[in-house]
């Protein structure tokens, strides 16, 4: 049996994400590959050569994998398909792009954001915004699976030492193409491998309360900054800073929760955080449910308060 | 470019507090509000603003499912879809088969765009857009936040992480959408009569020659580990203290 792991990458570094997809793969049992496809992308190949249990990395180099379109990605893992019982992605913006499609193609049912493996072919999933748990059973002869990352401990970055093996890229699809990007410039933490995040909802009441009152508070915990759809829906804050069961999945150390109310959605994306913290003026918010320690205050003088203190 | 074809799900509302079953066979759906999924409301509102542009001249709303899903269809039609097509069956679906039934209506109705919301918040599996996508053979453009048709192309902006991506589609294409596409409109009185009197086909999956069956078979389904119960703690210098001595995590 052996796992193909997909790797996140930007073609310039190896993405944490992929860390905690090989810790998923090798629960599996089997021997483990990565494949990189990007564009001159030699340096992802080489970290995801020392990953720790990863027994190959297959590197396949051309044009049409620099913007990882969804049509040429896809291509190049079926292409290597053949020798793989299961396809492994992390539950990314981009595996998730990629891996249906795969799935499609070698006509298998695809299981989303598995959280843990139970066996080779049956794995626990969340559903209804993770209100419930889902054991599932494959009967499909390859498995395409994406990994919830918080589910998953990285493997280590560094011990392995794994041959890297070239392959050529697929040509283009020519159905697709690549315009632009717009990315969020930010020299925090990033929100999904953060150990402590402070977040904002609609209570702080502008674009310039969000930054005012949260900015000192993670800059005094080395923390990333998130938020609420509310908060996000009000031009406060950028969408891809947006935690629950449409935005991110976070499982930190510590989570604040500053002036959000708690509403399902929201809570699907942080209640597996070690330590919830939340603080909000109404008392009867639902975030205090889950709350290992929660202050009924108003957040414009208790956060300010906070970052004195500590 | 002619038609656009909306796939629709009907699920429980996302303001329902699920139940777990005692027998631990699934979630507690009966007698509980049901609603059209969030992100195909977004689809819909997105197919009747393409309309409302000039930039299409049909809006067919799809669901597969039960009965009860004529519902969710005349929700659409009230939003401004011009007909629906109801697929019935009472199988338990997945994404694989309700992408197959989709695929045949694609090769049946050969819409220029086939837009889907990016997920549903009942199985949470946000696939079945991609899937399509690949049995049809066409280009996707998953996550869109903004969508633009010129020149035999779709311009969609995608929300990824770290940021927002544009790719260009060959038309024919497949669209999935995201939260901030659009904010969709209220249906009012009016128009959910007049949505009444809307054409609304049944048809199988047999009829379209799809085998609906499910490929993962689930075992269980449990609730969700419980969080042991907080304190509220008086004041900000109560909560330092807490988090530094006890829990340890600052």
């Amino acid at each position: 049996m052996t796992i193909l792991v997909i790797a996140e990458h930007d073609n310039a570094s190896l993405k944490a994400a992929t860390l905690n997809a090989v810790t998923a793969a090798a629960a599996l049992g089997g021997d483990v590959h990565v494949l990189v496809a990007g564009s001159n992308a030699a340096a992802v190949a080489q970290a995801a050569s020392q990953i720790a249990g990863v027994s190959k990395v297959i590197h396949a180099d051309g044009a049409s994998l620099e913007n990882a379109l969804a049509e040429n990605v896809a291509a190049q893992v079926l292409q290597l398909a053949d020798g793989y019982s299961h396809i492994v992605f992390p539950a990314t913006a981009s595996g998730k792009n990629v891996a249906p499609r795969v799935a499609a193609k070698l006509d298998v049912a695809q299981i989303s954001d598995i959280i843990k493996v139970v066996s080779a072919d049956t794995f626990e999933r969340p559903i209804y915004a993770g209100n419930a748990i889902a054991t599932v059973q494959s009967s499909d002869a390859k498995k395409v699976i994406t990994v919830r990352t918080t589910g998953f401990d990285p493997a280590a970055a560094s011990g392995g030492s794994a041959a890297v093996e070239s392959v050529a890229a697929v040509a283009d699809s020519g159905k697709s193409s690549f315009v632009g990007r717009e990315v969020t410039k930010s020299d925090r933490p990033e929100l999904t491998a953060a150990k402590i995040i402070v977040s904002g909802g609609r209570a702080l009441g502008s674009d310039e309360k969000f930054q005012e009152v949260l900015t000192p508070l993670a800059d005094k915990l080395g923390a990333a900054i998130g938020a609420s759809r509310a908060a996000v829906d009000a031009g406060y804050a950028p969408n891809d800073l947006q935690v629950g069961q449409t935005g991110k999945i976070v499982a930190p150390e510590l989570y604040v929760a500053i002036g959000i109310s708690g509403a399902i959605q929201h809570l699907a994306g942080m209640k597996d955080s070690k330590v919830i913290v939340a603080i909000n003026k109404d008392e009867e918010a639902p975030i205090f449910s889950v709350a290992d320690y929660g202050v009924v205050a108003d957040l414009f003088t208790a956060v300010p308060d906070l970052v004195k203190t500590l | 470019m002619t038609k656009v074809l909306v796939p629709v799900k009907r699920v429980v509302d996302y303001n329902v507090k699920v139940r777990v079953k005692s027998d631990n066979t699934g979630v507690e759906t009966a007698n509980v509000k049901h609603s059209m999924n969030p992100f195909d409301e977004i689809a819909v509102e997105e197919a009747v603003r393409l309309k409302e542009k000039g930039a299409v001249t049909e809006v067919i709303a799809v669901s597969v499912g039960t009965k009860e899903s004529q519902e969710t269809l005349r929700t659409a039609l009230a939003i401004g879809a011009d007909k629906a097509i109801l697929v019935e069956t009472d199988a338990e679906l997945q994404p694989l088969a309700v992408a197959k039934v989709l695929k045949a209506l694609v090769e049946r109705e050969q819409p220029g765009l086939v837009v889907l919301g990016k997920q549903a918040i009942d199985d949470d599996a946000n696939q079945t857009g991609q899937i399509l996508a690949a049995l049809a053979d066409l280009p996707q453009a998953t996550f869109a936040s903004k969508v633009e048709l010129a020149d035999g192309k779709a311009v969609v902006t995608r929300e990824v992480d770290g940021g927002l991506e544009t790719v260009a589609v060959i038309l024919p294409a497949i669209v999935t959408t995201d939260l901030r596409l659009n904010e969709p409109r209220y249906v009012t009185l009016p128009n959910i009569m007049k949505a009444k009197k809307k054409p609304l086909e049944t048809v199988n999956p047999a009829d379209l020659g799809v085998d609906v069956a499910p490929r993962l078979k689930t075992l269980k389904v449990s609730e969700p580990p419980k969080r042991s119960a907080g304190i509220k703690v008086a004041d900000v210098a109560a909560l330092v203290d807490k988090l530094k001595n006890e829990a340890k995590v600052i």
